[in-house]
C-alpha cells in the first residue's frame, strides 16, 4: 500500500485563485502554513470534501477521493478521514459520550482500531463524559472533538487550526495532548496554522502557502533553513534541530543534547529527561551570534563550529541573514549588515555559532 | 413632484371638497342592505332613483341572516331589502324599523339553471334525470330561495335521491357562483340572476312555477337609523313607483 | 347539552381536516425548508415568494382561483378528471388541498427559521463523523430544530382550524364531508342560532387553547441536550 497524498486542485475563488500540486507524505504530521488568505484552509476543506474544486485530484494512500477529469466524487461520509474544526462544534443536543460515540457508532466493528477507554484516556477526558457540551470550557471541548474525530478511526487526521481560538494557557495544555498523539497513533495529520510555533513543535513537514499557491514543500528543519523563502527573512526566523539526549546533569540540571550525524552538542536547561529520547528544539535566528574565535569566558552555554553557506537579506535594511552549516544540521543568524562586513563574511568561511537560546519542543 | 406645484394642491383640494359639499347640499345619501339576489335589479333603480331625485343610493349585499344580526348589532343601515318576509317582520316586532314602513317590494322567482346550453330544456327533466353530480342550492337555513329548492325538491320526491349530491353555498350568490363556474353542473338559483331585457341570458333554465313552494315574499322596511332621512323614504316611495317596479319585472320579480 | 350532533360532525370534521392538512405540511414542508435555508440558488428569492404568497392573499381570494381551477374547466380540475377522480370541489380532498396551499407559510417559515439557525456547520461535522444526509436529517438537524417542528405544527394546525374563506368557497357545505366548525358556526349565525353559535365557539375555544398549552408548555421544558 503506497503511503503518500497526492493532491492537484485548481479553483477560482472570488478574488482568489487556488493552484495546488503537492505529493506528501502519507504518514506523520504535516503542516499547512501561511498567513491568513493564503488558501490554507480552503486546501483542507477541498481534501476533505467540504469544498469541491472544479479541477481537483486527491488520492489518499490507495484511496482516490475525488478525480474531476473522470467526474468522480466521494461524498465527504464516506471518506476515512477525521475532521477537527476550529470552533469544537460539538453537538449540543448531545452529552460529551454521546458526542464521541456518533462517529464510533458509524463505523463497522473490524474499522475499529481506536475504543473510547483509549481516545478518553488519550486526551484527558474521562471525566467529562456525562456533561454537557455548554458546560465545558474551550479547550475541554476541543479535547472532546479531537477524541471524536479520532474515534471514527480515521486514515487521515485533517487539523484547521485546532488551536487557534484557544487563548495561550489553553494552547499550552493541548499541545502535549497533540504531541502524544502523534507519538502515540499512526495517523497520517494535515495540520493548518499560522503559527509557526505549532508547526515547529509538531510538524515533521511542512507545505508553505502564499495565495492560493504552493511556495515550498520539505520537511520542517529544511525548510525552515531555506534563505530563499520569506520564513527565514522575518524577525521570527528559526531552524528546528532534531536531536537525541546525551546526557543529565542533575546538580547543573542541565540537559545535553547530540546532533544528528554529528559530534557536536547543545547543551540547555531543563527538566530531566532519559538518554536516548529524541528531541526537538527550535533555535531563532536572531538567538545566534557569529564569531570568529570562541570566547572561552562567556555566559553563552553553547557554541557550535560551523561553515558559512550563503546569505540573503532580511526584511529590513540594516539586518542580513546567514545561512550556516553545523555538520550537517542548518543554521540561520540574523545579524547586521555592519557585523557582517565587520567580520569579512563570505561562503566557506569557518567560523562560531553562539547560541543564546535554546527552546525546547516538548 | 414639480415643486411649483406645490402650492396649488391644497387649493386644488379645498376646491374638490367644495364641489361635493355643494352637491350634497340638496341631496341625502341613503344606506341599504340589500338581499344578494336583488344586486342586479337595485343597481339598475340606483342610477334612476338618483337621476329622478337626486339622493344617492349606498349597497351593501350579502346574506339576509347576516344583515339581521349586523342590524341588531348596530350596523348603520337605513333600509333593508330582505330576501324573505320573516326577517323583516321579525325587525318590525322587536322595534327596529319605522312602524307601518314594511312593504313587499318583490315577489322571487326561483329557477333551475345550467351554465350550460341544452343542459336544461326548459322543464324540470334534466332535474329528475338524476345523472349529475352536484346540484347547487343556497343554505336553506339562512335563504329564503334555499329553502324553497327544498320544497320543490320535496314535491318531486327527490330529496332522498339527490341528498348525497347537495351542495350548499352560503348564499343565493354563491349558489349561483357554482354552477357558473361548472363545478355544480346545475343548481337553484334566483330567476333575477340569469335574467335580462325578458330573457334567460345564457346557459339553459327551467323557471320553477311558483305553486311548488312558498312564495318568496321579499320585504322591505325602513330601519330605525333612517326615520330622520328623507333619502330613506325617498327610496321607499320609488320602489313601490311604475319606474321601479318596471325593472323589477324585467329581472324575472313579479309583484 | 346544546351541540347538536350535526356540531360534533363539524367538529370531528375540522380536527380531522387540520390534523391531516398538518401532518401533509411537515412532510411537504420540510424539504422545502431545507431547500430555502441551503441553497445558494437564484432560485431562492422567487420561490420563498411564492411560498409566503397565502400570508398576503386574502382567504377568498386564493378560495376563488381554486374553485376556478378545480371546477371542470380549470387545469387541475381537468387533471383529476381525466385520472377518473371527478372534481376536487365539494370534497374532503379539495379542502386538504386548499388548506395545505392556505397554511404552507405557517409551517415552511417556522422550519426554515430554525433549519437556518443550524446553519452549515453541525452538519459538515456530522458528514465528516460518517453520517449520510438521511442521517444528518434525522441524527442532527431534527434534534435541534425541534422548537422549529412544534411551532410549525402548532401555526398550521392553528391555522387550518381558523380556515373560513377558502372552506366557503370551495366547501359547498356538506355535512360529514365540508362543513367544518367555522362554517357551521356561521350558520348558526345566519339561522340566529346564537345559542349553539356560543357553545360550538366556545367549545373550539377551550380545545384550541388547551392544545397550544400543552404544546408550549413542552417547548419550555425541552432541555438542550439529551
Amino acid at each position: 500500500m503506497t503511503s503518500q497524498i497526492n493532491l492537484r486542485l485548481q479553483h477560482r475563488y472570488p478574488g482568489f485563485a487556488l493552484d495546488l500540486d503537492l505529493q506528501l507524505p502519507g504518514k506523520g504530521v504535516t503542516a499547512l502554513y501561511g498567513h491568513s488568505g493564503s488558501g490554507k484552509t480552503t486546501c483542507l476543506r477541498c481534501i476533505a470534501g467540504l469544498e469541491r474544486a472544479s479541477q481537483a485530484y486527491v488520492q489518499v494512500n490507495d484511496h482516490i477521493w475525488q478525480d474531476s477529469q473522470r467526474n468522480h466524487f466521494v461524498p465527504v461520509h464516506q471518506r476515512a478521514l477525521g475532521y477537527i474544526f476550529q470552533e469544537a462544534s460539538l453537538f449540543p443536543h448531545l452529552s460529551v459520550r454521546a458526542n464521541l460515540e456518533f462517529g464510533l457508532k458509524r463505523i463497522a466493528h473490524q474499522e475499529r482500531r481506536v475504543d473510547l477507554a483509549h481516545a478518553t484516556e488519550l486526551l484527558g477526558i474521562t471525566h467529562l463524559l456525562t456533561r454537557a457540551p455548554h458546560n465545558l470550557s474551550g479547550g475541554e471541548r476541543q479535547r472532546v472533538g479531537i477524541a471524536r474525530a479520532l474515534l471514527t478511526s480515521p486514515q487521515l487526521l485533517l487539523m484547521d487550526e485546532p488551536l487557534a481560538a484557544l487563548d495561550n494557557q489553553r494552547k499550552g495544555e493541548i499541545l502535549p495532548y497533540l504531541e502524544r498523539l502523534h507519538a502515540e497513533l499512526d495517523i497520517p495529520v494535515l495540520y493548518v496554522s499560522h503559527s509557526l510555533d505549532e508547526v515547529a513543535r509538531l510538524a515533521d513537514h511542512i507545505v508553505l502557502l502564499s495565495e492560493g499557491k504552493v511556495l515550498a514543500s520539505g520537511p520542517v528543519s529544511e525548510t525552515l533553513a531555506r534563505l530563499d523563502l520569506p520564513l527565514a527573512r522575518g524577525n521570527d526566523a528559526a531552524v528546528v534541530i532534531e536531536g537525541r539526549v546525551s546526557d543529565y546533569n542533575l546538580n547543573y540540571q542541565l540537559l545535553t543534547l547530540h546532533l544528528p550525524g554529528s559530534a557536536q552538542q547543545l547543551r540547555v536547561a531543563h527538566a530531566s529527561m532519559a538518554i536516548g529520547q529524541p528531541l526537538r528544539v527550535k533555535v531563532q535566528a536572531r538567538d545566534i551570534s557569529l564569531t570568529l574565535a570562541p570566547s572561552e569566558h562567556s555566559s553563552i552555554l553553547n557554541s557550535l563550529h560551523a561553515r558559512v553557506v550563503s546569505e540573503t537579506a532580511a526584511d529590513n535594511q540594516a539586518h542580513v541573514l546567514i545561512r550556516l552549516d553545523a555538520d550537517g544540521t542548518p543554521l540561520l543568524a540574523r545579524i547586521t549588515r555592519y557585523s557582517r562586513d565587520q567580520l569579512g563574511l563570505h561562503p566557506g568561511q569557518l567560523l562560531w555559532a553562539q547560541i543564546k537560546s535554546v527552546a525546547v519542543l516538548a | 413632484m414639480n415643486v411649483r406645484a406645490r402650492p396649488f394642491i391644497p387649493a386644488a383640494l379645498a376646491v374638490l371638497i367644495g364641489c361635493t359639499a355643494f352637491t350634497s347640499v340638496q341631496a341625502d345619501e341613503v344606506q341599504v342592505a340589500v338581499a344578494a339576489n336583488f344586486t342586479a335589479p337595485i343597481q339598475a333603480i340606483a342610477s334612476d332613483f338618483e337621476k329622478d331625485t337626486g339622493h344617492k343610493l349606498i349597497a351593501a349585499y350579502g346574506a339576509t341572516g347576516q344583515f339581521y344580526t349586523q342590524i341588531k348589532n348596530g350596523a348603520p343601515f337605513e333600509v333593508f331589502l330582505a330576501a324573505d318576509d320573516t326577517t323583516p317582520e321579525r325587525l318590525e316586532k322587536e322595534g327596529d324599523t319605522v312602524p307601518g314602513s314594511r312593504f313587499t317590494y318583490a315577489i322571487g322567482t326561483l329557477a333551475l339553471w345550467s351554465a350550460k346550453e341544452g343542459y336544461i330544456d326548459g322543464t324540470d327533466k334534466a332535474l329528475l334525470a338524476n345523472q349529475y353530480t352536484h346540484l347547487s342550492i343556497a343554505n336553506p337555513k339562512a335563504a329564503p330561495y334555499g329553502l324553497a329548492a327544498t320544497q320543490v325538491l320535496a314535491k318531486l320526491d327527490l330529496t332522498d335521491k339527490v341528498k348525497n349530491k347537495i351542495v350548499e353555498g352560503q348564499n343565493i350568490t354563491q349558489a349561483y357562483q357554482f354552477v357558473s363556474t361548472g363545478n355544480a353542473e346545475l343548481g337553484f338559483v334566483a330567476l333575477s340572476q340569469i335574467y335580462k331585457n325578458g330573457k334567460v341570458s345564457d346557459g339553459s333554465a327551467w323557471i320553477v312555477p311558483e305553486a311548488m313552494h312558498d312564495p318568496i315574499r321579499q320585504d322591505a322596511v325602513i330601519l330605525k337609523k333612517g326615520e330622520n332621512n328623507p333619502a330613506a323614504k325617498a327610496l321607499a316611495d320609488y320602489l313601490k313607483g311604475p319606474k321601479a317596479t318596471a325593472i323589477i319585472k324585467s329581472y324575472g320579480y313579479h309583484l | 347539552m346544546p351541540l347538536t350532533s350535526a356540531d360534533f360532525a363539524a367538529i370531528w370534521l375540522t380536527l380531522q381536516l387540520a390534523s391531516l392538512t398538518t401532518l401533509i405540511l411537515l412532510l411537504v414542508g420540510t424539504p422545502i425548508a431545507l431547500w430555502l435555508a441551503h441553497t445558494r440558488s437564484r432560485l431562492r428569492g422567487p420561490i420563498g415568494a411564492i411560498v409566503a404568497l397565502p400570508l398576503v392573499l386574502p382567504p377568498t381570494v386564493i378560495g376563488f382561483y381554486l374553485l376556478l381551477a378545480m371546477g371542470p374547466n380549470g387545469y387541475v380540475g381537468q387533471l383529476t378528471q381525466y385520472l377518473g377522480l371527478g372534481t376536487l370541489t365539494f370534497s374532503f380532498a379539495g379542502l386538504v388541498i386548499g388548506s395545505v396551499i392556505y397554511s404552507m407559510p405557517f409551517v415552511v417559515q417556522p422550519l426554515q427559521n430554525a433549519f437556518t439557525a443550524i446553519g452549515p456547520r453541525p452538519l459538515e461535522v456530522a458528514a465528516t463523523l460518517r453520517a449520510n444526509p438521511w442521517d444528518t436529517f434525522f441524527s442532527v438537524i431534527v434534534p435541534l430544530a425541534r422548537p422549529g417542528f412544534i411551532t410549525a405544527s402548532i401555526l398550521g394546525f392553528a391555522h387550518t382550524v381558523g380556515e373560513f374563506g377558502v372552506v366557503l368557497m370551495i366547501g359547498g357545505n356538506i355535512p360529514e364531508k365540508t362543513r367544518v366548525v367555522s362554517v357551521q358556526i356561521y350558520d348558526h349565525v345566519e339561522a340566529l342560532e346564537y345559542a349553539q353559535a356560543h357553545w360550538l365557539a366556545g367549545a373550539m375555544v377551550v380545545f384550541s387553547f388547551l392544545v397550544l398549552l400543552a404544546l408550549y408548555s413542552s417547548r419550555k421544558s425541552q432541555t438542550s441536550w439529551s
